[in-house]
């Protein structure tokens, strides 16, 4: 089954964890990778343990695809297939260049989950083309908003929505709603307006903002800064939702 | 044979010559594919008797656990007059004694069992009860302990062995209760006489002699059931004649067994698609509606959903919370390619809505690839919301058992009719590996429990001298674990017979045994020898130089992540052990075979074992079945599937327990996207060849306000290794278990 995926294994992924099942981040059954590493600083970020870049588990992408492929079973009935999340799987470009075309390969869907905070290079192009399916997470409309938040401008997230929409990419934008920050229904309605000139948008997700991530900055000594921020309820997801115009 | 109750059903094939249901249901059945939408509401009559049921209920839980019982009457097949909850509005009739959860004492099992199990509720055996069963009648108890040895006395008193039925009904036998209502009694007993001619040989030799006393008492009980339903006003000699007294004849067939045996799993069969043969008749021909047709079902399912027996507190915490394993499978494939899922199929699981969740009847539906869309979404939606389904792989057990077996007890495959089993409980590994490493000693006692061999004494553990010495003590315990069961089981026969359900069986000469064996422990092995292959393991002695404790040094491969390195490991040992098993001779010549099932031991498995060269505490539970402990697998759902997937069902065919537990929120964002979820997850483990899978959907704050309010969930079910439980009725020890353990939720 894999003798065609000897060659270009010479690049080393770095993993952070595994899930097995999700159900959440893309159609069907998914096998969720955590990459290691990210370059933003979500103040709500729960999982704060994958920002180190050079952490993690070592991987080649031959042992990578054996892996997923264990979980074939569950995707071909299901419609899944695989997430390449993290921290940001953007970050290692080349191993993503390596590890997709064998994942294609064998006819696995894959979807990236990620920030979209770069630049549109050729190397992000080719990834592109290799993958079925973004979740690009929208951190803020509203970019003043968004730098304190995450710590960078939306300007490079908001070209990549475009770019994925200029080739007809499939995407689901997602964002999560934290009470206060990132909910004032000026910004919401921005966000509509924005949603609404994407093609191929499958799929709006507001996300209810919590802090169960909270305990792994502890974890880690460092200081969570929303401490006093409320986890957002049920309402405050639905008044979004009807602010943006998704079901 | 012809009778005129069988009209306008289609005699072809064998079944109108001899006893043959399968070949009834082949002839007769019709499958179904559509959707639910069929399926009616319990009826203003239904509602009112479940009403009274659900107040008994009340009234049970106020008094102890046990509402009322019979402490003078031994229990037999016609041992009681006629009791009913309200006669006007049942349906089905037929009580275990002659009042609802009025328990009954069965002492052939053993006495003193059974005046404990009084005791303990308050109440007390009639004196001349007492009497009869210490000086004049000898039990089943009394005749195991009479012979057995001191290597086995000691292996059960240090936890070696558990669980073992030598003080309680071994059960997981089913009668085929069909048979009841398709040929009617006395079709069987003129069967059961051809046989008695057939043991009419010239060498007749001891075998031969206890099979015509057993053929004779089966004929007894088959007349004891006519008796005790003619006291309902039911005459059962003949076959039924419509939906209703099929299930009323099935119903007695069944009755009758709870009656004569309090068997540790007392399961149904496969009936389902049988009666639903019964009802599409009667559809056909206007003399029933589909509400009536969910009466019938919703009333039956009430009375198994009443069985009790009277057990002790040591009972439950091995099998915890008063179960009865009234398994009923559900659906599955023919061998020819059509489904087995018929409209009552449906029925029977809709009675979870009608009458709310339950842990009884044990409803398992056995699950193919191949089954009905329609179908597999309905189960899904029901498991989603009440966690009272568990499926197993029909497609895996097809191929050796074909399509009329059914589940006894939890995971225990058996051909209907045809198949039994000689219940052996399990044997605890992780121990033995400790006994390994102690050379026989008992690491919580010190004791000598094996025989004396060269303990370990290096500081650091050595992967293979380790496994040297696991494997002759696994050779050690595979041969007092069959010594010890070939006595239990000829003392069964002996003093404790189940004629009636044996009476439901094909002729003894062709029926097959099986010697059920089973491994507790089995991730804490695979972890503790996985640690001492790929990390470092210290060895922590007290003065007498006994190991009592372990360190580990580095990270290793862990069980239920489908890591290869470790899974192996298990799949290894269970080989093992089987081969060890089968070295030795088992009574009636019985196949050896195993499962990898706990049911609630873990919990008291765990108790009685010290610490693990896995960095297990002393006393910390188990994993349930086949489950690695808690905590140990990272990598989600899947990868646990995975891992127990891989364990071989054909070394392990009396079953391979999963336990799986999901918050509603990782399961998928709606309603449809779970029931999809699911349904492809289920299809994506049977693929992978795994063999039986536990569905919870639930919250941990939902199980924890359980704990603290269990008056606001008298109905709270939850699926434990191998069948459902009341969550209010586990002891607080094992409800601590249930919602420590892993349940697969997403932040």
């Amino acid at each position: 089954m894999f003798e065609n995926l000897d060659s270009n294994n010479n690049i080393i992924g770095r993993i952070h964890s595994f899930e097995s099942f999700g159900a959440v981040d893309g159609p069907g059954i998914r096998f969720v990778v955590f990459f290691q590493g990210c370059g933003l600083r979500c103040k709500y970020c729960h999982n704060r343990d994958t920002w180190p870049i050079n952490a993690g588990m070592e991987y080649t992408s031959n042992d990578l695809v054996a892996k997923i492929s264990r979980y074939k079973n569950y995707f071909t009935v299901s419609g899944g297939g695989v997430t390449l999340s993290g921290g940001e799987p953007l970050l290692q470009q080349d191993f993503l260049l390596e590890l997709l075309p064998k994942l294609k390969k064998l006819g696995i869907h894959t979807a990236i989950d990620t920030s979209g905070n770069f630049p549109i290079t050729d190397k992000i192009k080719r990834i592109i083309d290799l993958t079925d399916l973004f979740l690009l997470d929208i951190k803020c409309i509203n970019d003043e908003i968004c730098k304190d938040l995450v710590g960078f401008s939306n300007k490079l997230e908001l070209e990549f929505a475009k770019y994925l929409s200029s080739i007809n990419k499939p995407i689901w934008i997602r964002q999560v709603l934290v009470p206060g920050i990132t909910d004032h229904e000026e910004d919401l309605l921005n966000l509509k307006k924005f949603l609404s000139s994407l093609n191929n948008l499958k799929k709006v997700e507001i996300l209810a903002y919590h802090d169960l991530g909270k305990f792994k900055w502890e974890n880690l000594g460092c200081n969570y800064e929303l401490a006093d921020v409320p986890n957002a309820t049920t309402e405050d997801v639905a008044r979004a939702k009807k602010i943006v115009g998704v079901a | 044979m012809d009778f005129k109750q069988w009209d306008n059903f289609n005699k072809a094939g064998e079944w109108t010559k001899e006893i043959d249901v399968r070949g009834f249901i082949q002839s007769n059945y019709t499958p179904y594919h559509g959707d639910s939408k069929f399926l009616a509401d319990a009826t203003d009559k239904t509602k009112k008797l479940w009403d009274k049921v659900l107040d008994l209920y009340k009234k049970e839980r106020e008094n102890g656990g046990v509402l009322d019982a019979d402490c003078k009457t031994p229990s037999s097949i016609n041992g009681y007059e006629a009791g009913y909850i309200d006669k006007d509005l049942e349906e089905i009739v037929g009580l275990q004694t002659d009042a609802p959860l009025k328990r009954a004492i069965m002492p052939n099992g053993g006495i003193r069992i059974v005046e404990k199990s009084a005791e303990s509720y308050g109440f007390k055996v009639d004196p001349e009860t007492e009497y009869i069963y210490h000086n004049l009648r000898k039990t089943h108890n009394d005749g195991v302990f009479e012979v057995y040895t001191p290597d086995i006395r000691a292996a059960r008193s240090s936890h070696l062995l558990t669980g073992l039925p030598d003080g309680y009904g071994r059960g997981r036998i089913i009668g085929d209760y069909r048979r009841v209502a398709l040929y009617g009694v006395d079709t069987l007993i003129a069967e059961k006489k051809v046989e008695l001619e057939i043991l009419d040989t010239d060498e007749f030799t001891e075998d031969i002699i206890r099979r015509r006393e057993e053929v004779a008492d089966q004929i007894k009980a088959l007349n004891d059931l006519k008796a005790m339903a003619a006291k309902y006003g039911f005459d059962i000699s003949t076959p039924a004649s419509n939906a209703k007294e099929a299930i009323q004849w099935l119903y007695f067939g069944y009755l009758g067994a709870v009656k004569d045996q309090n068997g540790a799993a007392m399961s149904l069969g496969r009936t389902s698609t049988f009666l639903d043969i019964y009802i599409e008749r009667d559809l056909q021909n206007g003399i029933l509606t589909e509400s009536q047709a969910q009466e019938l079902m919703d009333q039956f399912i009430i009375k198994l959903r009443l069985v009790r027996f009277l057990r002790a507190p040591e009972y439950n915490s091995l099998f915890s919370g008063d179960p009865v394993w009234v398994t009923e499978s559900i659906g599955g494939m023919g061998i020819d390619g059509r489904t087995l899922v018929t409209k009552n199929s449906f029925r029977v699981l809709h009675t979870l809505d009608n009458l709310g969740p339950a842990p009884e009847p044990n409803l398992t539906v056995l699950w193919s690839n191949n089954l009905p869309q329609e179908f597999k979404n309905y189960c899904a939606d029901i498991s989603i919301r009440t966690s009272s389904i568990q499926y197993e792989n029909d497609d895996l057990m097809r191929i050796t058992l074909g399509d009329d077996y059914g589940i006894a007890c939890c995971v225990s495959a058996m051909k209907i009719g045809k198949q039994m089993q000689f219940f052996g409980a399990r044997a605890n590994l992780a121990k033995t590996l400790l006994y390994a490493i102690n050379g026989g000693r008992d690491e919580n006692s010190g004791k000598q429990v094996a025989p004396k061999f060269a303990p370990i004494t290096s500081e650091y553990l050595n992967y293979d001298e380790v496994m040297e010495k696991f494997d002759q003590m696994m050779e050690y315990v595979a041969k007092i674990y069959i010594k010890s069961l070939n006595a239990i089981h000829f003392m069964h026969d002996k003093y404790s017979y189940e004629a009636l359900e044996m009476a439901l069986h094909d002729r003894d000469e062709d029926i097959l045994r099986t010697m059920a064996c089973g491994i507790a422990g089995l991730s804490v092995v695979a972890d503790s020898l996985s640690a001492i292959k790929y990390a470092k393991v210290k060895v922590i002695r007290d003065e007498t130089g006994l190991a009592i404790d372990y360190q580990v040094e580095g990270d290793f491969p862990k069980y239920g992540n489908d890591d290869d390195r470790v899974d192996q490991i298990a799949v290894d040992v269970v080989k093992s052990f089987l081969r060890k098993l089968q070295k030795h001779h088992t009574y009636r010549g019985s196949k050896h075979t195993l499962s990898i099932l706990t049911i609630t031991s873990n919990v008291v498995y765990g108790k009685n074992t010290g610490n693990t060269p896995d960095g297990r505490r002393a006393g910390e539970p188990f994993g349930p079945g086949a489950n690695p402990l808690h905590g140990r697998d990272s990598n989600g759902a899947l990868a646990v599937m995975n891992t127990i997937a891989k364990l071989p069902y054909e070394y392990s065919e009396d079953g391979i327990s999963f336990t799986f537990s999901i918050t509603p929120s990782a399961l998928g964002k709606d309603e449809n996207t779970k029931i999809n979820n699911l349904v492809s997850m289920l299809d994506g483990y049977f693929k992978q060849t795994g063999h039986h899978i536990n569905v919870n959907v639930f919250n941990r704050e939902l199980l924890e306000d359980a704990m603290e309010h269990p008056e606001n969930y008298p109905q709270l079910t939850i699926r434990v290794s191998g069948y459902a439980v009341n969550f209010i009725k586990l002891t607080r020890e094992q409800q601590l278990d249930v919602i420590n353990r892993t349940i697969h939720e997403r932040i």
